[in-house]
């Protein structure tokens, strides 16, 4: 469809607006971060290291990092594992239970969040898991698994099972075959399964802002709390950082995976 | 696992497969149990029990002018959100399918970029953009405008609420357009019609499944939101979300808490039921073409 000059302008006007409506939270946090006063008000004074030297030496700080880092890694394991037998189990079950489950393993992604928490919180109480490790591994694997399932369904929907049969069929065991045929080829669902679980866990703040106490933070609720308390640059120290390693981590990944794919065409 | 893959046959061997693959999603399924079903659960429970059996909980949220006045302005900015969405997600995605592969590279990224940043921070940027001393104020004053207020209003809400959902609106609604033959449009215009005809009549039309996606997906998501309101709202802002958490962390008054959850938590399971049809319905006359 061709478009006349005006109407292209006028739309491409219109797209750059929403790009930089997408793109300003993202960068804003940067200049904020080097900031040389104690305040978020736009435009920063002056410079200064001091909010990313706050971000290393206050204890507050570095653990609930290392919290974070700790229970995303768990979770990132825990759910993988279970989302991956789950996938397996649900690819080789009759289509109508298995979309029925499916659907059941679904509802973490769509039930309220303070709802979710509220009932979490309720039990952990009971339970005695509130700011406890176990207790945050356990909530925030279930709200990672959906995106595990449909990472390793998606892959083995693409799947040729002969291949498993022929492997069989030549005498490898079950074992064997899963190791050396189905492994490889779902490794790429599994992968960014682990990555979208590691990041859900290190990003979910509802219900750990119930499910926390002062003993046990992570760096989520930490940024809240400081957010809610005052106006501290640290926030963007941490914001820029994660950023900078966010964009290493899919940059490599991207660089990684168009390497993979050239070699193997 | 060799044994697995055959093709099921009635009778015990066939029998025991199925027993065999279910096997395998069941510490899942536990798992949401313990972690989902079980404290859903006690939240319907305590919501008709705490203090004493009965509804006196649901008559209460529902008699209460200000749970009433929340509970349509969650609603509204939830609507608010949508619209918000679809109308920048619509040309959008539009032109995402009309550039060369470099541009729409950058629209792509420009989608995916948000994602980068984690949720908590994002809502401080907003704080930063939004604030009476933020940047947007900043730049207004500046151009010699003036300042409007943003931040601790209801706008200021849409706007956040709206760019953390904007890429659900815009992921479906592209793979959609991306479906959409445009020789349609050249046939239409072909035989007489001046293309805002040929847009409303051809175009729109095979478009509406990824607006019916994407809308869906993105009201549902905004109805739930806390993080957001909290941060960027005021008191006239405030959403059921942030109601709930404040009976039960505050007053620890866990029925009337409870119940507030469960009419979220209805309110979403019902328009998901209300949306699944037509949109499974209209994904397969989108698929056709």
């Amino acid at each position: 469809m061709e478009m006349k000059p005006l109407t292209r302008a006028v739309l491409g006007l219109i797209c750059l607006l929403v790009g930089i409506w997408l793109v300003a939270p993202t960068i804003v946090v940067a200049p904020m971060s080097f900031n040389g006063v104690k305040s978020l008000a736009f435009p920063p004074r002056g410079f200064s290291w001091q909010w990313y030297e706050n971000f290393v030496t206050s204890p507050d700080w570095s653990s609930s990092f290392f919290n974070s880092l700790k229970i995303a890694c768990l979770v990132a394991i825990l759910a993988t594992v279970l989302g991956t037998l789950a996938a397996f189990g649900l690819d080789r079950m009759r289509a109508r239970p298995a979309n029925l489950i499916r659907m059941l393993l679904l509802t973490p992604m769509v039930v309220p969040g303070v709802v979710l928490a509220i009932g979490i919180y309720a039990v952990y109480l009971d339970a005695r898991l509130v700011g406890t490790l176990t207790g945050f591994v356990l909530a925030h694997t279930i709200l990672a698994l959906p995106f595990v399932l449909i990472a390793v369904s998606a892959n083995l929907e693409v799947f040729d099972k002969r291949l498993e049969t022929a492997a069989a069929s030549l005498g490898a065991g079950a074992l064997t075959t899963f190791r050396t045929v189905t492994l490889p080829l779902i490794a790429p669902g599994m992968l960014s399964g682990l990555l979208f679980a590691f990041a859900t866990s290190f990003d979910e703040i509802i219900v750990s802002l119930f499910i926390t106490n002062p003993y046990l933070r992570t760096l989520p609720v930490q940024i809240f709390a400081s957010i809610t308390r005052d106006a501290d640059p640290t926030v963007a120290a941490v914001g820029t950082i994660l950023l900078c390693v966010t964009t290493v981590l899919i940059g490599g990944g991207m660089l990684l995976l168009g390497r993979e794919r050239r070699g193997r065409s | 696992m060799s044994a697995i893959v055959e093709p099921a046959k009635p009778g015990t061997a066939g029998r025991s497969r199925a027993w065999k693959a279910f096997a395998l999603a069941l510490p899942a399924l536990i798992l949401l149990v313990a972690v989902v079903g079980y404290p859903l659960l006690m939240i319907v429970l305590r919501s008709l029990s705490e203090p004493h059996w009965g509804v006196q909980n649901y008559s209460w949220f529902f008699s209460t002018p200000v749970n009433l006045v929340v509970l349509k302005r969650t609603f509204a900015i939830s609507a608010w959100v949508t619209v918000v969405c679809v109308a920048c997600a619509y040309p959008y995605a539009y032109l995402m399918t009309a550039v060369g592969p470099k541009v729409r590279l950058v629209m792509v990224l420009c989608v995916l970029i948000p994602f980068w940043v984690s949720g908590v921070v994002r809502t401080l940027s907003w704080v930063i953009l939004l604030q009476d001393s933020g940047v947007i104020n900043s730049v207004l004053k500046w151009a010699g405008i003036g300042t409007v207020r943003l931040i601790r209003t209801q706008t200021g809400v849409v706007i956040g609420m709206a760019q953390v959902l904007l890429p659900f609106m815009i992921l479906p609604l592209y793979s959609v357009m991306k479906g959409i033959d445009l020789r349609l449009m050249r046939a239409a215009q072909s035989l007489g019609a001046r293309p805002i005809r040929a847009f409303f009549t051809v175009y729109l039309p095979l478009s509406l499944p990824g607006v019916y996606a994407g809308a869906i997906i993105v009201f549902i998501l905004a109805l739930g939101f806390y993080i957001t309101p909290a941060l960027l709202g005021g008191p006239r802002s405030t959403m059921l979300s942030t109601l709930v958490q404040n009976q039960v962390l505050s007053l620890l008054q866990w029925g009337r808490g409870g119940a507030m959850g469960v009419v979220l938590l209805l309110a979403t399971f019902l328009l998901l039921a209300l949306a699944a049809p037509a949109m499974r319905q209209k994904h397969k006359e989108g698929a056709r073409h």
